[in-house]
């Protein structure tokens, strides 16, 4: 190679370089407030302010949703598996709002540890697959229930 | 090597190359797509949980994909400019940045439209959706820069430059919904795993992507042509083509 070509070419490497270092160095340092939301673990560590507007993300948790007969209102615990945070809500939720999928609220954490949210959004996975696929598998799952249940029933 | 890299710098070369390319291209950009549409929106089956929602997938990866794709082409052809100052991959990055710009823009509109009936809203501003607008506005200040210098030869690496810090935005948004808690699901085609839906989901899906790529393919051959004409408006062989009654 032509050695003011090589010149070149090593000058714009070098700017690459330092320019992916620069930016890794300030989203690694900005890394909190890239993420869009604290996950129940760092709610429940102490990590997210109290009484400032913040997002809470999670999996609503299974057999946790209690709505008021007379209202809007919603309360219903996010979890990430490890921990969980109670969360109330009014207003009417995504259509793909249900136990055991992800939500993003926004809303106030109270003293109480209490998430207070004024808006519930629905966050899915990359998971994709036809409805009978899906009953397929939900079936296979609850099969291998009864079927460890009825083995323990049986060794008893 | 080196001999077939100086020839694909010259523009005569390259003009003759890209008619000739052209209706393969197109027919076959157009037969990907048309047949990866029409199976994913009619024949493919139903998510399970999103219904028929989220078939907008069969448009909007395709364009993400060719929006940050695009891009990366861009950047390759701006280390060609600077390094070896070859005419034709500044015409490459003149020619195709409006065309990533749209790219980019349907991606984000096909994005907004997906997200209200699924999340239950246009907008957040997660890292992926906010790095996808960068690479909007990157491509827009690719096109404006290039507009603003009159000398081809320093808006040509003025351009390159600016393409060459903006490719830094490119792996942000590929690990965007990895790196942080992110709205936006991860990605469904991964380069090293089976992709995350069933057969007669991701077939149609990598048709309308592919189908993209040669549509693409055959749009910036066209642009190419037409600002190679532009530039080489003097010379004899310009002259001759034009005067042969095609122009």
């Amino acid at each position: 190679m032509h050695p003011i070509r090589k010149k070149r070419l090593t000058i714009v490497l070098f700017l690459l370089v330092g320019l992916a270092i620069a930016v890794g160095l300030t989203t690694y340092a900005l890394r909190q407030n890239i993420n869009l939301f604290y996950d129940p673990s760092q709610i429940s560590e102490g990590e997210a302010p109290v009484d400032v507007r913040i997002r809470a993300g999670g999996m609503v948790e299974e057999g946790s949703v209690v709505r008021d007969p007379d209202s809007l209102m919603v309360e219903f615990r996010v979890t990430d598996f490890n921990a969980s945070v109670p969360v109330q809500y009014t207003g009417i939720l995504p259509d793909l709002f249900a136990e055991g999928q992800g939500v993003v609220a926004m809303g106030r954490l109270d003293n109480n540890g209490r998430f207070v949210a004024d808006q519930v959004l629905a966050k899915h996975d990359e998971n994709y697959m036809p409805p009978e696929v899906a009953d397929a598998l939900e079936k296979a799952s609850k099969g291998q229930h009864k079927a460890s249940d009825s083995a323990e029933s049986v060794s008893y | 090597m080196w001999q077939f890299f100086h020839k694909l710098g010259s523009p005569k070369w390259f003009f003759g190359i890209a008619a000739r390319l052209m209706p393969w291209l197109l027919a076959g950009g157009i037969l990907l797509l048309v047949a990866g549409i029409v199976w994913g929106l009619a024949f493919a089956p139903k998510d399970y949980l999103q219904g028929n929602s989220y078939r907008i997938i069969f448009i909007h990866v395709p364009t993400a994909f060719l929006a940050q794709s695009v891009y990366v082409m861009m950047a390759v052809a701006a280390v060609v400019t600077l390094v070896w100052r070859m005419k034709l991959a500044d015409v490459f990055v003149k020619s195709v940045a409006p065309v990533g710009l749209v790219l980019t823009f349907l991606s984000l509109f096909t994005g907004a439209v997906w997200g209200k009936p699924t999340w239950g809203t246009w907008w957040v501003w997660d890292a992926r959706l906010t790095s996808m607008l960068i690479l909007l506005f990157l491509y827009g200040g690719v096109i404006a820069l290039d507009r603003a210098i009159n000398d081809e030869k320093s808006a040509a690496r003025a351009v390159s430059v600016l393409v060459l810090v903006g490719v830094v935005n490119i792996p942000i948004i590929q690990y965007s919904v990895e790196w942080w808690n992110t709205l936006h699901q991860p990605s469904t085609f991964k380069l090293t795993e089976k992709p995350s839906m069933p057969a007669e989901m991701w077939v149609p899906l990598l048709l309308s992507v592919l189908g993209m790529y040669l549509l693409f393919g055959w749009l910036a051959c066209l642009r190419m042509q037409t600002e190679i004409l532009l530039r080489e408006q003097r010379t004899r062989w310009v002259k001759d083509y034009v005067l042969a009654g095609r122009g």
